[in-house]
């Protein structure tokens, strides 16, 4: 059977049942041997210890466990981690640090846009992959590219506005400079 | 979740080999191809699905979005629904299939799923996904408690007294008032389903859902060229504003000449054990000036013969509603 498929990601001598491979964190490589039921969320909270990605549904329902994979934002709960060899993964402890944090990450903390913040590191994860998607510039265009993001907290109002100062603030940067300025 | 070997298919005679060591392609496959995982990961984590053997198709080039020679829309299996939604070839031309993709699911769910994931997603049927309950389409002959249950969101149309699930896709749907055809490829060689027939509806055997036989790949959804002043539109009715599932959907496509309706096509969501499509339907628009009674006259035939369960019989008068408003919008 091996000879028909990619041998980076067959089980081979990674022990039984187990898959050898290489996986890019936060612009990190790492080798690791998993079994293949692992799901990227719990390699990356169980096995890396990046603990801001978090699991609320486990069924791609709520958003909490919401990662960049090649710049793009998916549920970690449905990608298994083994089949991501090679991808570009970047988690909430990738975008910035307490000391130098993520415009996004600042404006959630100016605007309160959270209660509990269980489900934070999702939402933000959301919002920064957001601002490079086609959503259009009102406040129901917003709601709707969140709605995969679920918070009972309902800090909702607060989540948009904290999005919507990103997006005017980006704006503003790219806007050309006036004449003489 | 029961453990499986994962493989990455090298190339697709590989996956197809792979595939066609299952004994089925319908429920309970030993072997699953891998795409974006939206509904297959979820249902193993649920036990629904258990393979054996889950081969990755992720990387088998399958997901290109172009026109083809003969003008069709080609639609690689891998292409993501995010991908499709904001082509700018489905933008302008197929606007009723990129609305329907964005008005599905989440963003997250979309930037992972795919054209083929899509077409064969899983109904939503709350005992279908729960395995304490009995479920004819998830073991065949054990009954179907939703028929004197919790039914509300279920279908109306082309039901058994064996499954009354419905198809919750709302990009097939779309696809079907479309024309699609699905492209297969398996080891005896390639052959063209198109979309009407490549559901099976459930009958006596819900746990068979498609045409697909063991090994069966498919590669590409193709979309004929758009038709010439046509104007389409989808509209959806859900109990949530944004990621909810269909109570009831449509995709209609609509092309007037001297203030007529020269052709029409649509199709529903949410209501049927497959998207729905009667032919019928359209013919009775053909010629008649665009006003709500020939609306209301499509929308009665398209609903003729529902079925409605214990809670759902709502279904049938909004399904009407949901057509003609559609028509009156795309229209106007």
């Amino acid at each position: 059977m091996t000879s028909l498929f990619d041998a980076a990601v067959t089980a081979s001598d990674a022990g039984e049942g187990r898959i050898a491979i290489k996986l890019r964190v936060n612009g990190q490589e790492r080798e690791v041997s998993i079994d293949p039921r692992m799901t990227l969320l719990d390699y990356l909270r169980d096995v890396l210890h990046l603990t801001g990605t978090k699991k609320g549904c486990d069924h791609g329902q709520c958003g909490a466990c919401t990662i960049h994979i090649n710049g793009r934002r998916m549920n970690s709960c449905l990608a298994l981690a083994a089949a991501h060899a090679g991808d570009e993964i970047t988690t909430i402890e990738g975008l910035g640090t307490p000391g130098r944090l993520h415009p996004m990450q600042a404006a959630f903390l100016e605007n309160d846009a959270y209660q509990c913040g269980y489900c934070t590191s999702g939402q933000i994860m959301s919002a920064v992959a957001l601002l490079s998607e086609p959503c259009g510039a009102s406040d129901d265009d917003v709601r709707e590219f969140m709605s995969g993001n679920i918070c009972r907290c309902g800090a909702y109002p607060n989540i948009i506005r904290a999005i919507q100062q990103v997006r005017r603030d980006q704006q503003k940067d790219a806007a050309p400079q006036p004449a003489g300025a | 979740m029961q453990t499986f070997d994962l493989v990455r298919a090298s190339d697709r005679p590989a996956a197809i080999a792979a595939g066609a060591e299952s004994a089925t392609a319908q429920q309970g496959a030993s072997v699953r191809f891998l795409a974006g995982g939206t509904t297959l990961i979820d249902l193993m984590k649920l036990g629904v699905e258990r393979p054996e053997r889950v081969v990755d198709i992720n990387r088998l080039g399958l997901d290109e979005i172009r026109k083809a020679e003969n003008g069709d829309l080609f639609v690689g299996a891998t292409a993501r629904n995010s991908d499709l939604a904001h082509h700018p070839l489905v933008r302008a031309d197929y606007a009723a299939l990129s609305q329907a993709i964005l008005a599905g699911a989440s963003t997250q769910l979309r930037n992972a799923a795919t054209t083929a994931g899509n077409l064969l997603q899983r109904t939503r049927c709350m005992y279908f996904r729960d395995l304490a309950s009995a479920c004819n389409k998830r073991k065949p002959g054990s009954g179907c408690p939703a028929i004197a249950g919790a039914n509300r969101m279920l279908a109306i149309l082309g039901t058994s007294n064996a499954c009354i699930a419905n198809n919750p896709s709302d990009m097939a749907v779309a696809m079907l008032a479309y024309d699609a055809v699905v492209h297969v490829q398996g080891v005896a060689g390639g052959r063209q389903i198109p979309l009407a027939d490549f559901y099976v509806l459930p009958g006596q055997r819900p746990d068979i859902e498609t045409m697909l036989a063991p090994g069966e790949l498919i590669t590409h959804v193709t979309l004929p060229p758009p038709k010439t002043g046509e104007r389409s539109v989808y509209l959806k009715l859900r109990d949530r504003a944004s990621y909810e599932f269909a109570l009831v959907s449509t995709a209609v496509a609509v092309t007037l000449a001297d203030g007529k309706i020269a052709n029409a096509r649509f199709a529903l969501g949410g209501v049927g054990a497959r998207p729905w499509r009667v032919r019928k339907a359209e013919d009775v628009l053909r010629g008649s000036a665009p006003d709500e009674r020939a609306f209301r006259n499509a929308a009665d035939t398209c609903l003729d013969g529902a079925r409605p369960q214990s809670h759902n019989g709502f279904k049938i008068e909004l399904a009407k509603r949901c057509i003609v408003h559609a028509f009156k919008q795309v229209t106007s």
